[in-house]
Order: C-alpha cells, then structure tokens, then sequence
C-alpha cells in the first residue's frame, strides 16, 4: 500500500513569487513526517506539491522531482488527476460535500470516478468510516446531510471520504487547527492507526501534536520578508524536540524564535 | 494626561458603565425603525394596489369557458370567448426558450467561472452579457424579425417568438448564474480535486448541484420577465384568434398579445377578458414560482 516519496531540488512559485526553494527530502513509507515551521514558510504550499494540488490556483508552478517509489510525480506523461487518486489529501477546514449524505460523501470519490456498483460500495464506506473511527457515531444516519455532524465528525468524515479512494499516501494539512482538545485526539489517536497502511505526512503548527504524533519532523523556515521557504532540517521527531543540529530549528521548537 | 480624564469619565458620570441607553441613542433608533417600516410599506402599495385591481377586475372572465374557448369567430363586443390559444402558446414559447436558453446561459456561466476567469476572452463574453442585458426587448423582436423571418425566409410562429425570449432570457440566467457558481466555496472544488476527480466531474457532481437552488431561483425570475413581454412577440408570432397548438408553424397567441389585442378594443366584454388574461399570467407566473421553490428546497445544501 504505502509509497516512498522522495523529492529532490523542488521549487514552487505563485506567479512571480518563488515561495519554496531548493527541497530535498524522503518521506518514508508506513510513518508519519510531520512538517512545522511558522506561518508563510511554505509547509502547505509544499504539501500540496506532493500531489499536484499546488498547479490547481491560476499562475502557481513547480519545478524539481517528485518521485514516488519509481514514479516522478511531474513527468510530462503523468496525468494530475491519477496522482491525487493516489495521493490524498486532507485539509485544514472540513469540507464536505454539502448536497450530500454522510454516505455519499464517503462514496464520493468512488462514485465520481465511475464505481456504481452498491454492495461494493457499502462495503467500502462502512471500511472506510470504521477506518475514521467514525462509524459507530453515524451508522444509524448515513443518510443524513454531511453537513449536519460537528466540527470534528466532519473532519474525520473528511478522512474517511479521502481513504475511501484508497490513496498510497494520506497528506494532512494542519487537520486538527479547527478542532476541540477531544476531536483532536480523536484524529491523533485515528492517525496512529493510519501509519500501519499509509504513508502519512501532516502540516501542523502544535508543536506537541507534532512530537505525539509523528515518527520524523522536517523544519521549514524562511530567511525574511519575501524570501522563499526553506526546508532547514529533517530528522527523528525525538532528535528534532531534545538535540536539533540547527540552531534555528532550537529556537523554534523552544519558543525562542525570532 | 488626556488617557487619565477619559478613563475617569464614565465614574464622574454618576451612572454605573453599563446604564441605560442614551435618550439621543432611543430617539435615532426609533426614527430609523419608522423610516424602514415606511419604506417597506411604501414598497408593498404598488405591488398590493396590482395584485388588487387584476383580481377584483379579473375575476369577472375568471370562469370555464376562459379556459376552453379561443377567440375564433368571437367579436369585441361579444361576451364569452376565452383565453385557451392564448395559454398554449404562452407556455409552449416560454417552454421551447428555457429550454434553449438555459443550457447555453449555464454553460456560459460556468465557463466564465471555472474556467475562464479573468481571462481576456471570459472578459469580453462577460461585456457583451452585459449589453444583452440591457437590449430593449422591442429589439431583441427585431432581429428575430429581421433574421429569422426576413432574411431567412421563414414564417410566423411560435418558435420565432421563443427566439426572440430566448435572447432576453440568455444574460439574466447567466448573470444569476454565475453569481451562484462564485459563491460555491473554493474548499469544496479542491476537496473534489484531491480525491482525482476530474475537473468537468467535479463541476457537474459538486458545483452545480451546490449552487442548484439559486440557479432555479435565477432561471424563474427570467422565465418571470419574457412570460409578460409583449413587444418581441407582436412582432415574431403576429397574432391570431385561433388555436395553434403547433409552435413551429403558422402565427400563435400568447397571453401578453391577447391583453393587448382585448385591451386595445373599447368593448367592456373585451376589457374584461384582458383584465381575466392578466390574472392568468400572474397565476401562471405565481405557479411556477411555487414549483421552483419546491424543487430548490428539496435540493437545498441541508444546515446544521
């Protein structure tokens, strides 16, 4: 199931605006890379690189290698859409579907990609709720609005729709900023449970989610005002938090920043 | 020096910080809420004084043989005679323009939102919905008449008249539209995206149906406004006291035709099945109305 990614020399720019530089990295399979740094460094923006989400806002462009075990994600021949089916993604707001049913927004990867076949489909959206430790609170309601559920219900119905397409890869950016303590933990304890089959990476600004949840921690940082994101330094999350080789990475994580 | 007086006012007051509201603040909000009252009372006169007149006017012709019976054969100054040509050829043409301008003015809109944005040519589409909008309806007559019918040498009929409204009906929806498609929140396309759903799919599966309901509301207004032209038809579907259920072939009547044709003779049998016509229109109107709102409540993005 899990994928390597290894990315090498990665550039993103907004226009004329270069807001990533220069990054190499290997997110290993069956983990959790967790990414942090302050605000505007580039964390979201490189998430989305990792499947092609970030050439979706008019005049946004990526230059470098992404490669995902052998397959380098911005070849030309390489379809945007088959990379998402493959890499999926999370987001920082729940956002479901708000025409649709608890179930069909689980089915509605499926469903859009052209699965019409029902027993399949339940099987696959109780699976997938059952994975987002959702299931047993909306088994009795599939049927109603998506939008009806609370914050973290929705998000982790969010995580069920996006396994549901059983990605390779399962990006996370900041899933847990708008949540309550308990949801949070809700989803932490969820994506504990999700690094046995997927390769996982999640944007967060809570440095101790990051130290819970997460086997690796990259450190991104940017240089000043108007100057690109940089990745400053990857390791062992325990490395990271106790002996960062950086000392910019120190002073971050210890609130010294500046 | 000037912090310390102003942090020492509300005490020298001799009122509690939280007392009552001000007698100048009571006197404002009361005058603004009798200004807003009065503005909407003002804007209800007009509409009540119509519903009023055509009803009190209408009800009169108001009965079965209004509904069964053309004009054919029956004179000005006769009584009976109906409205039943007039009604089917009413429907058929508004009919036969939804169905032609909807598709192109939603398509319209959904280019210019999802796909063309901002670009120069989505630019120059959205100036000229924009002097569509403005076309006098008279106009939009003319070039069907000058096109259609003179140049292309075909006759008068329903179908012309549908062109004509089709014109008129094309901006508005695309402006309503388009307005709606705005205000799908962009999470919702990307959250299509990152499951590798297609672009097209995703407009289709999730764009749409979100902005659903206001799209009905958009196209009923428009089906609202070419219902009660008169002018493109006088000149596209002439006009004609006898049933022709045949949109394609031969002139037809519309109910907006029949108000004018009855309400230009000066016999009170004839100013009296106008005055029934316009109460038909406005059921009509009504009628749909109330239909799309049912269909957009059963669509509606359910709440929390």
């Amino acid at each position: 199931m899990a994928k390597r990614i290894e990315v090498s020399g990665l550039h993103a720019y907004y226009g004329g605006v270069h807001a990533i530089e220069d990054i190499s990295m290997t997110v290993e399979p069956r983990s959790v890379t967790a990414f942090i740094g302050p605000s505007g460094c580039g964390k979201s923006t490189f998430l989305r690189t990792l499947n092609r989400m970030h050439e979706v806002i008019p005049g946004a462009r990526v230059e470098g290698k992404v490669m995902l075990d052998d397959e380098d994600l911005y070849a030309s021949s390489v379809d945007p859409v088959a990379v998402r089916r493959v890499v999926g993604m999370v987001f920082q707001r729940p956002n479901p579907f708000p025409t649709m049913s608890i179930y069909d927004n689980v089915a509605a990867g499926l469903k859009l990609n052209g699965v019409r076949k029902k027993s399949s489909l339940d099987e696959i959206v109780e699976e997938s709720l059952q994975g987002a430790n959702l299931w047993n609170e909306v088994k009795d309601r599939l049927a109603k609005p998506g939008a009806g559920l609370s914050g973290g219900q929705q998000q982790r119905l969010c995580i069920a729709r996006a396994i549901a397409v059983q990605p390779q890869v399962l990006l996370m950016d900041e899933p847990c900023s708008a949540l309550d303590p308990i949801s949070t933990l809700a989803i932490e304890d969820l994506i504990a449970k999700l690094k046995s089959r997927y390769t996982i990476v999640i944007v967060t600004h809570n440095m101790q989610q990051a130290a819970r949840v997460s086997d690796r921690t990259a450190f991104f940082n940017i240089g000043g005002t108007g100057e690109p994101g940089r990745l400053i330094e990857i390791d062992d999350t325990s490395k990271i938090f106790t002996n960062p080789e950086q000392k910019g990475t120190e002073d971050y994580i210890t609130g010294r920043f500046g | 020096m000037t912090s310390l007086s102003t942090s020492k006012q509300p005490a020298a007051s001799g009122r509690g910080s939280l007392g009552s509201v001000s007698l100048g603040r009571k006197v404002k909000d009361r005058t603004v809420q009798g200004l807003v009252y009065l503005a909407f009372l003002l804007a209800l006169v007009p509409l009540v004084s119509v519903l009023w007149t055509v009803l009190k006017n209408g009800l009169g012709r108001f009965d079965a043989t209004f509904f069964q019976f053309s004009m054919n054969g029956v004179a000005g100054k006769d009584a009976g005679g109906g409205a039943y040509h007039a009604i089917v050829g009413t429907l058929e043409q508004v009919a036969i323009s939804t169905v032609i301008a909807v598709p192109i003015a939603v398509l319209t809109a959904v280019y210019l939102v999802e796909y063309g944005a901002g670009g120069r040519l989505a630019r120059v589409i959205s100036f000229f919905v924009d002097v569509m909008t403005g076309i006098p309806s008279i106009v939009a007559g003319l070039f069907v008449l000058a096109l259609w019918l003179l140049a292309l040498q075909f006759s008068f009929s329903g179908f012309a008249g549908a062109l004509a409204l089709t014109i008129l009906m094309i901006p508005t929806v695309v402006r309503a539209t388009e307005e709606m498609l705005k205000l799908v929140p962009n999470d919702l396309r990307e959250a299509s995206y990152a499951l590798g759903v297609p672009r097209w799919r995703t407009i289709c599966f999730v764009v749409l149906p979100t902005a659903l309901p206001g799209i009905l509301t958009g196209v009923m207004l428009a089906v609202a406004r070419v219902m009660g032209e008169t002018a493109p038809l006088l000149l596209t579907i002439f006009v004609t006291k006898a049933i022709n259920t045949n949109p394609f072939a031969g002139p037809q009547a519309s109910l907006p035709t029949f108000i004018w044709d009855q309400a230009a003779d000066p016999n009170q049998n004839s100013i009296d099945r106008a005055w029934a016509g316009a109460l038909v229109l406005i059921l009509i109107i009504m009628l749909l109305n109330l239909a799309a709102r049912l269909v957009a409540r059963r669509f509606k993005p359910a709440g929390r």
